[in-house]
């Protein structure tokens, strides 16, 4: 990382030459604590995590080379993986759209509302300020099939009552609305882009007779369009880390928080709420299987840098300004 | 709106007409308000009830929690009470406010002069370091959890603490770096150039110009990732879960579900001791909150 002069370094005499060596350390110098966290918390356990792919390790005996075995093994034998992923693609897909129409839903109702609109905001931004944690075990509460407020709500209207988290057709959807609940941020960003819309475009519109849908298919998505493509894949990335939520959903819906002798079974209902990272939890520190759980870590790698790279090829907001 | 259109006509009969485009402009005008703020109320129902019914239920009495009732026949306030009170609740306090507070002051630290370097410096691989920064952004953390598991507790022998979590901000945070990056291409280059013209080094640059500027950044940025800390449950989990002394508020919270298994009212009443000091954080610094999402959007 040597610094640049404008000029041609071979005009440069002695002086210049002494120059550029300590601009470059200075350069040097301020990255220096980002230089070592990459190397030290990225680079290293990355390079790691490949070695002990092929690696038998169980974290007492010194780890020997095994080869592929524990590729296969993930693939082929290892009973969460499959579902693991058929989980997180189900959330990317579904969790991820419908947080997308959501927040641009309320979004755009917060533009719109006149009369108390700053109390509004404040309310709907609210849930997404509680801890995950806390939202979980909450929701769990309120969808519990045995007194939970929300069948208690439905059992007076005459409504039939879903199992919820102790429900694997259910238990997807539940975390699904937990998601839209915790939806402000979205909200926030989609209301700063709708408010950049020019308004002349509006009136514009307005003058050759186009109505609200038509403002809002020809005017609104195509000026908005990049911020709903960053929080389609800003979502996708998050999805693919969502571990929290699912697996504290799972342990306090199945009464099993992992005390003494009890066994919790992961995914519960049914594994219905496995997602990738918690497999590799699962593997690591659990099974204490380093070498799988090391190439569980490189799937979730490699689908976790395709989507950041496409996030940097459509956003040129995420490269460097040139200057 | 549009009935405006029609006021410049002057024949008495359009004029007429006018007055009735006018009307009904305001009607439907009206009608939208109604339409808008029933939608409005709705989704406020949507977000607030949760929160409305998880407090009902923390000042139920025992017997009630195990009933289908959705008003409280009697106030148990003393529900808090006992949940403060519970063996190790006020040592979560302390963990998190310690992970929370230390992490985010080392974090924004480290973080300032990598990202004045990576929006005002010029130099080769700036680009590159600056890829590499929104990789460790994007990276999930169970990607490189087993080597880290094993380097802090195999080399360090530091399992069991959460020193594991605070001693890496010390080293730049990814999301930190960005973020402030963002914020300070916005600041025009004439300033930090005046400064150099003056014969002012780029640390005192930084100090003392860049800094007083960045203040709201600053704050924006400390508060994301102060809650990040509080909120995160993945990091203790793996490195203090073995040693309740170093438990956070998020992990211990599951933990006092497990312990009062069928006891709603007190877990709701530990739900509501760990969400109400965020919420009334956000009631202070609200508008360092907004600045701080849209600063993640957009701005480029």
């Amino acid at each position: 990382m040597t610094a640049v002069h404008p000029r041609p370094a071979s005009a440069g005499g002695p002086g210049q030459r002494a120059r550029r060596a300590r601009s470059a350390l200075r350069t040097l110098g301020f990255l220096s604590p980002w230089l070592i966290g990459f190397c030290v918390f990225f680079a290293y356990p990355l390079v790691s995590t490949v070695y002990f792919s092929f690696m038998r390790y169980d974290g007492f005996a010194p780890p020997t080379w095994v080869g592929l075995k524990n590729w296969t093994y993930v693939f082929a034998d290892y009973p969460f993986f499959w579902p693991a992923l058929r989980n997180t693609l189900w959330l990317v897909v579904v969790m991820v759209a419908l947080r997308v129409v959501f927040g641009l839903g309320v979004g755009l109702l917060i533009t719109k509302i006149k009369t108390g609109a700053g109390l509004f905001r404040t309310l709907f931004y609210l849930p997404y300020l509680a801890p995950p944690v806390a939202a979980t075990v909450a929701f769990v509460f309120l969808l519990n099939p045995g007194t939970g407020p929300v069948n208690t709500l439905l059992a007076r209207a005459g409504l039939p009552e879903p199992g919820w988290f102790n429900d694997p057709a259910w238990s997807k959807p539940s975390l699904t609305l937990l998601a839209l609940w915790c939806i402000g941020d979205l909200m926030v960003i989609f209301m700063a882009a709708l408010l950049d819309v020019p308004k002349e475009q509006y009136e514009a519109a307005e003058l050759d007779g186009a109505g609200p849908w038509q403002r809002f298919r020809h005017v609104t998505l195509p000026n908005i369009s990049p911020i709903v493509l960053f929080a389609a894949v800003t979502g996708v990335i998050a999805t693919m880390q969502y571990y929290t939520e699912p697996l504290v959903a799972a342990k306090v819906a199945s009464g099993v928080i992992g005390g003494s002798g009890q066994q919790f079974e992961p995914g519960y209902p049914d594994r219905s709420t496995l997602t990738v990272p918690q497999t590799v939890y699962n593997l690591g520190f659990q099974r204490f299987d380093t070498g799988a759980a090391s190439v569980v870590a490189l799937v979730l790698f490699a689908l976790a840098m395709v989507f950041t790279a496409l996030l940097m090829r459509r956003r040129s907001g995420f490269m460097p300004a040139e200057d | 709106m549009t009935s405006m259109t029609g006021l410049t006509l002057s024949a008495p009969k359009e004029r007429a007409e006018a007055a009735g485009a006018r009307r009904s402009a305001r009607r439907r005008a009206a009608l939208e308000w109604i339409a808008v703020h029933s939608l409005a109320v709705a989704a406020a129902l949507f977000f607030i009830l949760p929160f409305v019914f998880v407090f009902l239920t923390a000042v139920m009495s025992d017997d009630q929690a195990l009933t289908r009732d959705l008003w409280p026949r009697t106030w148990e306030w003393g529900n808090f009470a006992t949940v403060w009170n519970t063996p190790g609740f006020l040592t979560w306090w302390r963990n998190t406010l310690l992970y929370a507070g230390l992490g985010t002051v080392l974090a924004v630290a480290s973080s300032l002069p990598v990202a004045y370097a990576l929006a005002k410096f010029r130099f080769r691989g700036r680009n590159l370091a600056m890829m590499l920064v929104i990789a460790m952004m994007m990276l999930p953390p169970q990607v490189v959890v087993v080597p880290m598991y094993l380097f802090w507790a195999k080399q360090l022998d530091l399992a069991g603490t959460l020193w594991p979590l605070i001693i890496p901000f010390a080293f730049g945070n990814a999301f930190t770096i960005f973020l402030l990056r963002q914020f300070l291409l916005t600041i025009p280059k004439e300033y930090t150039e005046a400064a150099r013209i003056d014969g002012c080094g780029e640390l005192r640059t930084l100090v003392r110009i860049v800094l007083p500027m960045a203040k709201p950044a600053i704050a924006a940025v400390a508060l994301f990732h102060f809650f990040y800390c509080w909120n995160d449950y993945f990091g203790p989990q793996i490195y203090a879960s073995e040693n309740p002394a170093a438990w956070t508020l998020s992990y211990g919270l599951e933990s006092f579900k497990g312990a009062h298994q069928t006891d709603w009212n007190l877990t709701m009443a530990a739900t509501v001791l760990v969400m109400a000091p965020v919420i009334i954080v956000f009631f202070f610094a609200q508008k360092a909150f907004i600045e701080g999402v849209t600063l993640t959007g957009v701005k480029g």
